[in-house]
């Protein structure tokens, strides 16, 4: 019952809200139905109740395709990502003004059951099926609520993705075409025999669409558009959750699927990925933007959890189930640290900022922590999942994680760099007026710091629940 | 009379309507070919039908093989009708608003 | 007891918390008593900790310690790292030497940040408990990972204290330097773990060293090698030391904790640690032997011409490090441990003693502006005396012993180490000496009010400066070798973690020959400085090669020119042309190309009704000419392929 919840409180939610008039009214149902949502996700991460398990009933008998959830340790860490940012996100954003806010908040919301379903599908119809009811709300939020160039920008984003979705439905329809009991169930992919030559033409369609939506270099093209022009409450969602639909998308229906492909083509896709790691690096550092920075650096740290996955090594595996985890957080504090400064200064433009630590110490104190949870600093949470994809990648290729390893030290360059051009120096024009973040803004950044810290010294849970969808998986591929 | 007679006088009238429909630009004489084709169809149905009726006939004098191609006529016949008032109804806007009936000029649609 | 291990560390984290949580609500003294309390607590724990280990040591000797685990840090089927501590022999001497030093520096802050707003003064404390929490962490893991997270904690610290005065784009560029150049090492000391973990499994110090046999030639010296990037960055060694200096933009008080006294010695713990490793790694042992060398000669010659009294000794940090890293590389671990010793308190102690120059002109750093002044601070200025009598290795203060000991190892390895050594030792003096004299002695060179306000520091600062020149004094007498008579207990009380010490047997004339050279040198030299400098200072900018070593042999430029400068060019060329035209512009070339296509193809939907039923009319008849014809068409196809 509660995967079927997960999804269908916030698209009930969404749904109605489509006919909320007030912007409070908006506000205060999107924040219950979020913080409904969270607890009844939590339930499900706490408790290992056959109920918790999955759900299975006939939903398209005509073609074989079941209505089937499952919830596995990664599907619960992801599902509780999914339910945690949503709160957050609105808690964090509660200040900002928007256009139509019925509208935008039913968006959110359905991209929230979206997101559910992603995680949550069992069924390669179904989870295509959400795949793209994710990407839809996403188009009109980004279209509708953005910044100038917003229709080129989302036109190219949702393009791009919906390329990569289309190889991946061709994918998905040749194998359902090669099963066994012609189904879609995800148990049966895993059981297709495919010829070397058929593994190799599925696992790049299948590699396309979801490093589109990583991104991996150097398919990455869309995103630091698109994050710049998304309203910020929607790039939170975008960076925090939607591009570990291509990771977890990769572990559970790329890796175990195409083993010997995954064999063949690993060093490719590992040096674009270290790659990716590095160039994205250094362009962050000379971005001008903090939007644009944030991007970037993103783009790095998925790139380096991609490249963890296909080292195929259970602690680098471990790592990435640590890190989506902790990346979604860590780059949620970000941006709202991020659209705080907009909101109040209307400029994201380092050149425009400075000083801002003296008018606002404690947003500073917070960006900071953030900042070096972004360069993963031990005792914070980013720290544990990189040692150990690091790791994983090191016992995979000695040089590719000495290369991926300078990102650490560009990535404490950019960070810091950025945390000097805003808050260090005197003030400037812009900052000279400034004041510190309203309440809600701050009240979510510590509490995000503190879950920071809480995982950065005690990882073990996040670990303990994913560690059977790690052990299956190796077990599968070996 | 044979059926080739009527299936070659059939032929002729849709061709004329094809060749009417592609070379006229008078949106009326384009209606008219149109209706000339749907009766070349009809006139070939008919045509059919009784040939048909008359085999079988020929063994059972109380059969209805056949008569459904007739119904179809009817059918066509109506749907004809009402295309015409429609069709008509259409032309006539068209010349209240651009004074012609000249189907090149309803190009609008483009760019 | 053993268990009272976790205390150590808590004590500060709690000042961090409370100063860092409460720092607008808490007076000032309020502030200050939390902060040197929590250190103060810390220390007598560690006290009973040492009392511990040395009942231990006698009841047991030759027994290693227990660590004591808190928790399971990372735990993966096959995968398992603690959160554990270890409180051994040399855990509990630098337990000792961090919070007892720490102390002393915290109660010398009080007074000297005294002028900072309780907000400012609130999170000063904050960070610089943090910090001693970090070092404490770095010191009593029982792994790699968790020194691991002490290491990268001081980096921090040192990161939020360097830029305190957040206000000066200078400081701020320090402080993001300091940082970078830490992580470079932090990066091979990452690599380093890895390579343990894919080889051993595990990062624990016991299993690691236990397990050496398992590992080849190749392993231990890449590992060796790779920790000792680390160590470099930490504790300032060629390539890495630049940003040391720099760091000086730090208050005073934290050059002489994190600068000086502790942090930068986290490399040479983490050697004398993995003392087992080293030894196993001939070809480590002589590219560590090589830089420290090369370290202590280039900054002690940078150090020559300085005009910043906190400069000075910042290079002469880097030097004194160079000289502990010689004696890791000789094998000489105790003497390296010896010196580190040492060299906390007397450093500290200068550094400190700055300070209550600095505090008294009124934040005057130049010492071509001071002079003369014995007489304003008589207190500071025999503590300083003392420093540098210790610094500059004359017998007996404390400094003589630990150099002494770590250059008869080099002489036993290579006499060549030997006299590039007491070249270094000489300039020591030399340098040392100049600061002491132009600052100290002569006229007073700086302006009128200046001069007015100059006054001896307050008691919060002169008696940490007492207590450490007491320890720079008599801190020696803990290893007196036994050519002198001594029994040197450090190596006695370290012999249980450092078991691999290289012993070297020399004729005890050529040891006294040894000292007593470099005993003369170090003599001469001061003399000569004192005598130089007393009367009549540098005070014009120097030429020649005296520019170059001001200017720190350009160094700086050369890194900011070969590769800062490459690397952001190369950043604006991916950001600009690459992104832009090359990868963006062949996804944006695709979508133009599709554009382009139905633009053209578009010109088919001409808007003529009649061409469009043409199309149709063709189409049905080229439809029906295949129907027709299809066996003949299924022929061809057939033929083709």
């Amino acid at each position: 019952m509660i995967p079927v919840l997960l999804i269908l409180i916030p698209a009930v939610t969404g749904l109605l809200s489509f006919f909320i008039p007030g912007a409070k009214g908006a506000k205060v149902w999107a924040l219950i139905s979020a913080i409904a949502t969270l607890v009844v996700a939590l339930y499900g991460v706490c408790t290992h109740k056959a109920a918790v398990a999955g759900v299975d009933a006939s939903w398209l008998p005509a073609m074989g395709a079941r209505f089937t959830l499952s919830m596995d340790g990664m599907a619960r860490m992801l599902c509780a990502l999914t339910a945690v940012s949503f709160p957050l996100v609105f808690g964090a954003t509660y200040k900002n003004e928007y256009d139509k806010p019925g509208s935008y908040y039913a968006l959110m919301l359905l991209l929230q059951a979206g997101l559910m379903g992603v995680f949550l599908a069992s069924d390669a119809l179904l989870f295509y099926f959400f795949w793209e009811l994710a990407l839809i709300p996403a188009y009109f939020l980004c279209s509708q609520w953005g910044g100038e160039k917003r229709i080129a920008v989302t036109f190219k984003f949702f393009v791009y993705t919906f390329v990569g979705s289309l190889l991946m439905l061709l994918g998905i329809i040749y194998l359902h075409g090669k099963t066994a009991d012609q189904s879609f169930a995800l148990q049966a992919f895993y059981s297709v025999k495919l010829s070397l030559t058929e593994q190799i033409w599925l696992f790049w369609a299948f590699f396309i669409a979801f490093a589109i939506k990583m991104p991996v270099f150097p398919f990455h093209t869309w995103q630091p558009d698109a994050y710049e022009q998304s309203p910020t409450g929607v790039t939170m969602i975008l960076s925090g959750v939607m591009v570990k639909m291509g990771l977890y998308a990769v572990i559970r229906w790329l890796l175990p699927v195409f083993p010997e492909a995954v064999a063949k083509f690993d060093h490719l896709v590992i040096l674009l990925c270290v790659i990716g790691i590095l160039y994205s690096s250094l362009i962050a550092i000379r971005q001008d933007d903090i939007k644009r920075l944030i991007a970037y650096s993103s783009i790095g740290h998925i790139g380096l959890m991609a490249a963890a996955i296909f080292a195929n090594q259970q602690i680098g595996m471990q790592g990435v189930m640590v890190q989506m985890f902790n990346h979604g957080i860590n780059v949620i504090g970000l941006w709202i640290v991020a659209d705080a400064i907009e909101q109040q200064l209307g400029t994201r433009k380092f050149s425009q900022l400075g000083g801002l630590a003296q008018k606002a110490p404690g947003l500073a104190i917070l960006l900071v922590v953030m900042a070096f949870a972004n360069i993963a600093l031990p005792l914070t949470n980013a720290f544990v999942g990189e040692f150990m994809m690091f790791n994983g990648l090191f016992r995979y290729n000695v040089w590719m994680a000495a290369v991926a390893g300078i990102s650490i030290i560009l990535a404490a360059v950019y960070t810091l760099g950025m945390v000097q051009k805003v808050f260090y120096g005197n003030t400037v024009a812009a900052t000279e007026h400034a004041t510190d973040s309203s309440f809600n803004v701050k009240l979510v950044l510590a509490i995000l710091a503190v879950g920071i810290i809480i995982l950065g010294v005690y990882p073990q849970p996040v670990i303990q629940l994913t560690n059977d969808t790690v052990q299956a998986v190796i077990t599968k591929i070996h | 009379m044979p059926i080739q007679y009527y299936i070659a006088l059939a032929s002729c009238l849709f061709c004329i309507g094809i060749v009417g429909v592609l070379v006229r630009r008078n949106a009326i004489i384009i209606f008219m070919c149109i209706e000339l084709m749907l009766n070349a169809v009809n006139l070939l149905l008919v045509a059919f039908s009784k040939m048909y009726h008359g085999g079988a006939a020929l063994s059972n004098a109380t059969t209805t093989a056949g008569v459904d191609g007739q119904l179809f006529v009817f059918f066509i016949m109506v749907v004809a009708a009402a295309e015409v008032s429609v069709g008509l109804a259409v032309i006539v806007m068209m010349y209240r608003n651009v004074h012609s009936v000249d189907v090149n000029f309803l190009n609008r649609l483009k760019n | 007891m053993s268990n009272l291990v976790f205390l150590v560390p808590l004590f500060p984290l709690l000042g961090f918390l409370i100063n860092g949580l409460f720092r607008k609500s808490l007076s000032k003294p309020m502030i200050g008593v939390i902060g040197c309390g929590a250190l103060l607590a810390s220390f007598v724990v560690s006290a009973i900790l040492f009392g511990n280990v040395a009942a231990a040591n006698r009841l047991h000797p030759g027994q290693p310690i227990p660590a004591t685990v808190l928790f399971d840090f990372i735990n993966v089927s096959s995968f398992k790292i603690q959160f554990a501590f270890l409180a051994d022999q040399l855990s509990c001497l630098f337990l000792l030497i961090i919070t007892g030093i720490g102390f002393l520096i915290h109660l010398y802050s009080t007074s000297y940040m005294h002028e900072e707003p309780t907000e400012h003064y609130g999170r000063y404390f904050a960070y610089l408990n943090l910090f001693v929490f970090s070092m404490l962490l770095l010191v009593l893991g029982a792994n790699y990972l968790v020194m691991f997270i002490g290491w990268e904690g001081v980096g921090l610290c040192s990161y939020l204290l360097i830029g305190f005065w957040f206000k000066n784009d200078n400081y701020n560029y320090a402080a993001k330097k300091a940082f970078v150049m830490n992580r470079i090492g932090d990066l091979g000391f990452l690599l380093a773990m890895f390579w343990l973990l894919a080889k051993l499994g595990t990062v624990d110090y016991n299993q690691v060293f236990a397990k050496t046999a398992l590992l080849s030639k190749t392993d231990i010296t890449a590992i060796t090698l790779l920790f000792f990037v680390g160590a470099a960055g930490k504790s300032a060694q060629i390539p890495l030391y630049t940003w040391l200096p720099d760091a000086m933009a730090g208050p005073t008080p934290v050059s002489a904790l994190i600068h000086a006294a502790t942090m930068v010695t986290a490399g040479i713990y983490m050697i004398a640690r993995s003392n087992v490793l080293y030894s196993l790694a001939e070809c480590t042992q002589h590219v560590i032997a090589i830089i420290g060398l090369a370290t202590a000669l280039f900054a002690a010659t940078i150090a020559i011409k300085q005009n910043d009294i906190k400069k000075v000794l910042a290079y002469s940090t880097v030097s004194q490090l160079g000289y502990m890293f010689l004696g890791l590389g000789v094998g000489a671990y105790t003497g390296a441990v010896f010196h580190v010793m040492t060299h906390a308190f007397f450093k500290a102690l200068l550094f400190l003693g700055a300070g209550s120059v600095i505090h008294a002109m009124h934040h005057e750093q130049d010492i071509r502006n001071m002079g003369g002044l014995k007489k304003y601070l008589p207190k500071t200025h025999l503590t300083f005396l003392l420093g540098c009598l210790a610094i500059a290795g004359i017998p007996p203060f404390s400094g003589f012993f630990s150099k002494d000991e770590i250059l008869a190892a080099a002489y036993a390895h290579s006499p060549i180490y030997w006299g590039i050594g007491v070249a270094t030792a000489a300039l020591t003096a030399f340098y040392m000496f100049r600061l002491y004299a132009t600052t100290f002695l002569g006229n007073f060179r700086g302006t009128h009010d200046q001069q007015h306000h100059l006054h001896e520091s307050p008691a919060a600062m002169t008696i940490p400066l007492m207590v450490l020149a007491l320890l720079s004094v008599s801190g020696g007498f803990a290893g007196v070798p036994e050519v002198l008579g001594g029994d040197h207990q450090l190596h006695g009380w370290l012999s249980g973690v450092i078991t691999s010490e290289k012993t070297h047997h020399l004729e005890h004339s050529t040891e006294y020959l040894l000292m007593g050279v470099s005993v003369a040198l170090a003599v001469l030299a001061s003399v000569f400085a004192i005598s130089r400098y007393s009367k009549k200072p540098e005070l014009q900018e120097a030429t020649g090669l005296g520019k170059v070593l001001q200017n720190k042999w350009y160094i700086d430029e050369l890194y900011d020119a070969v590769i800062v400068k490459p690397l952001l060019k190369l950043a604006d060329v991916l950001k600009n042309v690459v992104e832009k035209s090359g990868i963006d512009g062949i996804v944006n070339g695709v979508g133009k190309f599709v554009h382009y296509s139905s633009r053209q193809l578009r010109l088919l939907q001409s808007g003529l009704v009649g061409s469009y039923i043409l199309v149709i009319v063709l189409s049905i008849v080229v439809l029906f000419l295949v129907f027709w014809n299809q066996s003949i068409i299924l022929q061809f196809v057939q033929k083709i392929f």
